[in-house]
């Protein structure tokens, strides 16, 4: 059980299966939960675990289960750092198009890295592009006002 | 056709009003199966007033985003209009954040989403 004082740490590699990959990040969603983190990071962060997850086991590794996903994650009371990585050979990604250009609004792909970088503080790619680190920093919580 | 149902319909005033029955629409089975129910509801059920309510829903991906392009892609072609409503805040913010808020119309409540089929 992850406390807020010493943080709690997930290091596993897994196969390119979405099942197992979500009950993956069901765990470190439970950890978050149990480290009291605000609901709207919780979303943010499983929003962006899941973009680069699905990213590293469809685009990544094209779906072979002979390859592997790797997954390391830290929460502690400040902060969650989580890395992804993948077997693919890794894209382009200083050249990702826009998918918010009029033009490309109503395709059905490409919100994954925009996604990520939007609600994450941090989310840095590794030159080849099979890699991502990504930061969450823990919002200011606003108190709820007392029912007294 | 899958054995559980992804969606449950209503009907008001002649606007088919959509819930989800998942809570986190993540699992990609689902989220194929929920792609399929909804197309059919234009294609195939011949539905082209539909309101997609979201009360209860507190995550949704990506891929489950993409359903509902393709969903308001149908609409239009079959001349339909397409509104959502009750989205959380956060997942409000995905909309905002990718600017899908600019192809689809959200609205706070199911009854003003209603409403505004009738304008």
């Amino acid at each position: 059980m992850p406390t807020v004082e010493n943080g709690w740490s997930y290091d596993k590699t897994i196969p390119s299966d979405l099942d197992i990959a979500h009950a993956a990040i069901e765990e470190l969603m439970r950890a978050l939960e149990a480290a009291a983190w605000p609901g709207g990071d919780m979303f943010r962060i499983q929003m962006a675990i899941e973009e680069a997850v699905v990213n590293a086991i469809e685009h990544g590794n094209k779906r072979d289960v002979a390859k592997s996903v790797h997954i390391v994650f830290h929460v502690d009371a400040e902060r969650a750092t989580l890395k992804i990585s993948d077997q693919g050979a890794g894209f382009d990604h200083r050249n990702v198009a826009d998918p918010t250009e009029e033009e490309r609004l109503d395709k059905p792909r490409g919100r994954g890295v925009m996604l990520m970088r939007e609600l994450m503080n941090e989310a840095n790619f590794n030159e080849s592009g099979n890699s991502v680190t990504m930061i969450k920093v823990r919002s200011q919580e606003v108190p709820e006002p007392s029912e007294e | 056709m899958g054995t559980q149902r992804r969606i449950n319909l209503t009907e008001v005033g002649g606007i088919t009003v959509v819930r989800f029955v998942d809570k986190k629409i993540v699992d990609s089975g689902s989220i194929e199966a929920l792609g399929e129910e909804l197309n059919a509801l234009v294609t195939v059920e011949k539905r082209n007033m539909i309101l997609l309510n979201f009360e209860g829903v507190d995550f949704m991906s990506s891929a489950a985003l993409n359903k509902l392009i393709s969903l308001n892609t149908k609409v239009k072609g079959a001349a339909g209009r397409l509104k959502l409503c009750c989205l959380k805040a956060e997942i409000k913010e995905v909309f905002t954040i990718t600017k899908l808020d600019r192809i689809f119309d959200i609205r706070k409540t199911e009854a003003e989403a209603i409403e505004a089929f009738k304008l």
